[in-house]
């Protein structure tokens, strides 16, 4: 049987177009971009027609691209570089509680060493954030505000536009530069607008290993007026703001992976709206289901559910079992033992977070595979309840943070 | 057999589960995967009624990630088991654990009540040829439901005076430290055994409990604060 891979959030295969555009930069064109001869020089090209396509899909100048190893680079960059440049003008920044850890992690650990001081506004049970919680947490010493364009668990998409003119107007009131505002946008890349002046950041994270791209390698946009303090010092690469030999075969593959998951988009998006629609509906026929994440307002690609009484991990391992790969928020199945804290920032209870499962389709999946999850799916979800002492109310299922 | 398991099985290590040290293993062993995809003893819905007088036991909650619910059947002449069926909400390894519990009750025609009260997580653990460390946590409910099932039992039996309160297994003999109190030292931020002493004293008195205490202290952090 066809092996169906449902975990597209967490990884994707490489596109055999990008892969075919990196393969020289391993062999034959494998000279450092900062050496003076001819391979150098070659490798140079290569970085710098890559910046340019990156910066086009932007809609920025290629001076204002940054590559990184990953998003996590890019996020870790964009927010400890922002603060502790700007540490004169104050140290209060705003994100949300459904960062990926990425960004919470990064801001938690600053503001244990007492760098930032953290606001985390809240989401509502969709998982939005309400641009006017961040336009009221706004202070005279907020420097940075970091909101993710989509959620990687639940699929959310946030209004980031809204947000940035909410932080426009508040800097035109105040007459000043603060705050910046920096969005990852790991799980947006290749299905959303990337235009920055659209969106109104300041700081965009860009990720490879989501759209058919190779992994270690990404991207962090950082507006030319912003002055941001670099994490890794050497060579004095990338603007000085990250040192070591540039990633070419990456840095190449990233430019192509970005090109092609923007140029076929709209084709694409559209067949997997398709896709994810037919899953959502075929998965919540089965009895004590609920979609998690907003209903429209959502990647794609991106299905999440919670099935009462069980839980998400023993029930990816009966799904691995028919070769079909999925995740889940589980507490199982994280290093913490906790489950996931964006189904628990929509206000969702415990046991509703422990039995939920995320479904992200790619490029592979076909509405059969679809048609297969939907068959196979009631009678796992069935054995485990038979199996399960637990026989809950629906109310679990309901919001106790409803705003 | 009453050992701590120090060291993974060969088996394990096949299965590139257990480490005790430092594992942040994922894959389950061939046991954990046959218990898991084929539970034994399980109570199904139209045996149910079959055990309405049975004794019962139950622990844990679906807001912590785990709940079982377990029914022995006991032969009142010998105090053997005959009969152990479970239900259990939680991961895979938490259904393998009662799962193989269950086989392990009821083999060999069945363990006395006593010596099914002397069943330690490590003891299943060993069974299903390790688990990964950071699921250990899983195959702790087993072996107490059971313990509660078969105070039942006595209750129901009208035989008061053998139903054993848990006030926590003794690990300290000379001063009667309890696993409790290292879980309590643990909860509240004694993460080596040394800060746990300061705490209790434990093996002050009973130095040869100290590897028992180390492994406690592993469990309860990476049951409380997950794996490092």
């Amino acid at each position: 049987m066809k092996p169906i891979y449902l975990d597209h959030a967490a990884a994707t295969p490489l596109d055999p177009r990008v892969l075919s555009v990196m393969q020289p930069y391993f062999t034959e064109m494998a000279g450092n971009p900062g050496s003076f001869h001819t391979p150098g020089l070659r490798a140079k090209e290569a970085v710098t027609a890559a910046r340019q396509t990156i910066a086009g899909i932007l809609n920025v100048r290629e001076d204002e691209i940054i590559f990184t190893s990953g998003g996590t680079e890019s996020d870790n960059l964009a927010l400890t570089g922002t603060v502790r440049a700007h540490a004169k003008a104050g140290k209060h920044v705003i994100t949300s509680s459904v960062e990926h850890p990425a960004v919470l992690e990064v801001l938690q650990f600053l503001a244990k060493r007492g760098e930032v001081d953290l606001t985390i506004v809240p989401v509502d049970e969709y998982g939005t954030v309400n641009p006017s919680d961040v336009a009221k947490a706004l202070r005279a010493d907020t420097v940075l505000v970091s909101i993710m364009y989509a959620n990687n668990e639940i699929g959310t998409i946030q209004p980031i536009a809204d947000i940035g003119r909410a932080i426009l107007k508040w800097r035109k009131e105040q007459s000043s530069v603060y705050p910046y505002f920096h969005t990852d946008a790991c799980q947006a890349t290749g299905v959303l607008d990337l235009d920055v002046e659209k969106l109104h950041v300041d700081l965009l994270t860009l990720n490879a290993s989501k759209i058919y791209g190779p992994k270690g390698i990404g991207a962090l946009y950082v507006r030319r007026a912003l002055k941001i303090e670099a994490l890794i010092r050497g060579g004095g690469q990338e603007k000085n703001l990250r040192s070591g030999t540039e990633n070419v075969p990456g840095i190449v593959g990233l430019a192509e992976a970005l090109r092609l998951v923007q140029l076929e988009k709209e084709v694409e998006n559209a067949r997997l709206t398709r896709l994810r629609d037919r899953l959502a509906e075929g998965l919540l026929t089965i009895p004590k289901t609920r979609l998690n994440g907003h209903p429209t307002d959502r990647l794609p690609n991106s299905v999440n559910v919670s099935f009462l009484d069980i839980e998400g991990e023993a029930a990816v391992l009966y799904l691995d079992a028919e070769g079909i790969y999925v995740s889940t928020g589980s507490a199982c199945a994280s290093l913490s033992l906790d489950p996931s804290h964006v189904i628990l920032a929509t206000g969702l209870s415990y046991e509703g977070a422990h039995g939920s499962m995320r479904f992200t389709l790619g490029h592979s999946t076909t509405m059969e595979d679809v048609e297969r999850v939907i068959s196979v799916m009631p009678g796992i979800v069935e054995k485990l309840r038979v199996m399960s002492p637990v026989n809950l109310d629906m109310k679990y299922f309901e919001h106790k943070n409803t705003l | 057999m009453n050992a701590p398991i120090t060291a993974p099985t060969t088996e394990a290590r096949q299965g590139d589960v257990v480490a005790p040290k430092n594992d942040k293993g994922w894959f389950y062993s061939d046991a954990v995967k046959e218990h898991f995809f084929r539970p034994k003893n399980f109570m199904k819905d139209e045996d149910e009624a079959a055990y309405g007088d049975a004794a019962m036991g139950m622990v844990g909650s679906p807001a912590c990630g785990d709940a079982m619910k377990i029914w022995i059947k006991v032969d009142p002449a010998t105090e053997r088991i005959l009969n152990l069926k479970w239900k259990t909400f939680g991961c895979g390894s938490a259904i393998a654990s009662t799962s193989m519990m269950s086989v392990m009750a009821t083999e060999n025609d069945g363990m006395t009540l006593t010596e099914a009260r002397q069943m330690k997580p490590q003891h299943i653990m060993e069974r299903l040829g390790g688990l990964p460390a950071r699921k250990v946590h899983c195959s702790v409910l087993g072996d107490k439901a059971l313990r509660a099932a078969i105070n039942d039992w006595y209750r129901k039996a009208n035989q008061p005076e053998k139903i054993e309160v848990e006030v926590g297994r003794i690990i300290d003999k000379v001063l009667k430290i309890t696993d409790h109190d290292i879980e309590e030292a643990v909860l509240d931020g004694a993460d080596t055994l040394e800060k746990v002493q300061a705490k209790t004293k434990v093996g002050t008195g009973d130095p040869s409990c100290i590897p028992e205490v180390e492994q406690l202290i592993r469990f309860y952090k990476e049951k409380f604060f997950g794996a490092e």
